[in-house]
């Protein structure tokens, strides 16, 4: 790194600005927020017939994505890299999406033959 | 030696994609943990993608708030979430711990990445000794691989009522194998970087890092606990909430 550290000061500058101990520990509360309100979904509103458990999971999966988009951009700092990384890594990702449309469809055909 | 002289095909070219400069400006390493995590994310997909569609394709599965209902050595029955609660708890904060050792990497203060450091390899064997409580507790249900309670009256603990035991059965021995293989997998990463820390951590005590004038090698081992946090908090909510 010391070899690049004449032309990527400038961006380095901006990296120590965007990762401050005061920004950390906000996105950890964001964290630990969201997992509380899965626990209030899970442990409270579930049981008590507020939320039918068929609304409560795909909420679960988009609170969870919000955690997963936290720790990528701000912990694993993949928000401050250069776009050209952010596309590499984060494009990939739809081989994951198409996986999941194949075998969910799969497993509609996995109920007939389980019988 | 004059430049005037250059060619045009020899001139240095600037533009990013040219070879003036790096177009990811990031170092070879840290590029390169970045491509193998994202194919650690392939391999954790497909395990987790696998337990959807054979959980999906069941006629039942075990109940999660009665599976996982016990704090070990503390509450038996009738509290869920609470126990795998604290170890996401755990993971989570080990994570912050990870990023502020980063963070004082940023500013070469070789002391506080050491405390960051040792407080990150705590938070690691805490995960993984509460993960050694929960698969104790587990086994000593009659789960482990292909292996679930011998007992219809045990088993149907974890269903809800009017369930056929052949069905329980069926999906009782998937939930077992699936629920090892993945939280087993995810603790081998876990406890793969507990030792990369603790190396790593000795390497800024022996100060490594501090001669090579960069604390690169922390982000590098930090993507890599960031991305055990990611995956538990998917391996949590699919295991534990759904």
């Amino acid at each position: 790194m010391s070899s690049h550290a004449t032309d990527t000061h400038a961006e380095h500058g901006e990296e120590h600005e965007s990762m401050t101990k005061g920004k950390i520990w906000k996105v950890f509360f964001i964290l630990l927020g969201i997992t509380c309100v899965e626990f209030i979904i899970a442990l409270i509103l579930v049981p008590k017939g507020i939320i039918p458990g068929h609304i409560a999971n795909p909420l679960y999966i988009v609170l969870t994505l919000f955690k997963a988009f936290y720790i990528i951009a701000y912990f694993m700092h993949l928000k401050f890299e250069k776009t050209g990384l952010i596309i590499s890594i984060v494009v990939p990702v739809l081989f994951i999406i198409g996986l999941i449309l194949v075998l969910t469809n799969e497993s509609h055909h996995w109920i007939t033959l389980r019988g | 030696m004059s430049t005037a002289a250059v060619s045009q095909i020899d001139e240095v070219k600037s533009t990013p994609w040219s070879g003036g400069r790096s177009p990811f400006n990031v170092e070879y390493g840290k590029m390169m943990m970045w491509f193998f995590l994202l194919s650690d994310a392939f391999t954790f997909s497909s395990l987790l993608i696998a337990y959807g569609a054979l959980r999906f394709s069941a006629y039942a599965w075990p109940s999660a708030a009665l599976v996982f209902q016990s704090v070990p050595g503390l509450i038996e029955h009738g509290a869920p979430l609470v126990f795998v609660g604290l170890m996401t708890f755990i993971l989570i904060m080990s994570s912050v711990t990870m990023v502020l050792a980063v963070e004082a990497g940023h500013r070469n203060a070789r002391k506080e990445v050491i405390g960051w450091m040792i407080a990150t390899v705590i938070g690691g064997l805490m995960f993984l000794g509460c993960q050694a409580l929960e698969w104790n507790h587990l086994h000593s249900e009659g789960f482990w691989w292909s292996s679930i309670p011998t007992s219809p009256e045990k088993l149907q603990e974890f269903f809800a009522i009017g369930v056929p035991y052949a069905a329980q059965a069926a999906s009782a021995h998937q939930f077992a194998n699936l629920f090892f293989t993945i939280t087993g997998f995810h603790g081998f990463h876990v406890f793969t970087g507990v030792v990369i820390n603790i190396i790593i951590t000795v390497n800024v005590l022996m100060g490594t890092y501090e001669k090579r004038g960069s604390y690169l090698m922390i982000e590098k081992v930090g993507l890599y606990w960031h991305f055990v946090d990611l995956v538990w908090v998917f391996v949590f909510t699919f295991f534990y909430l759904v």
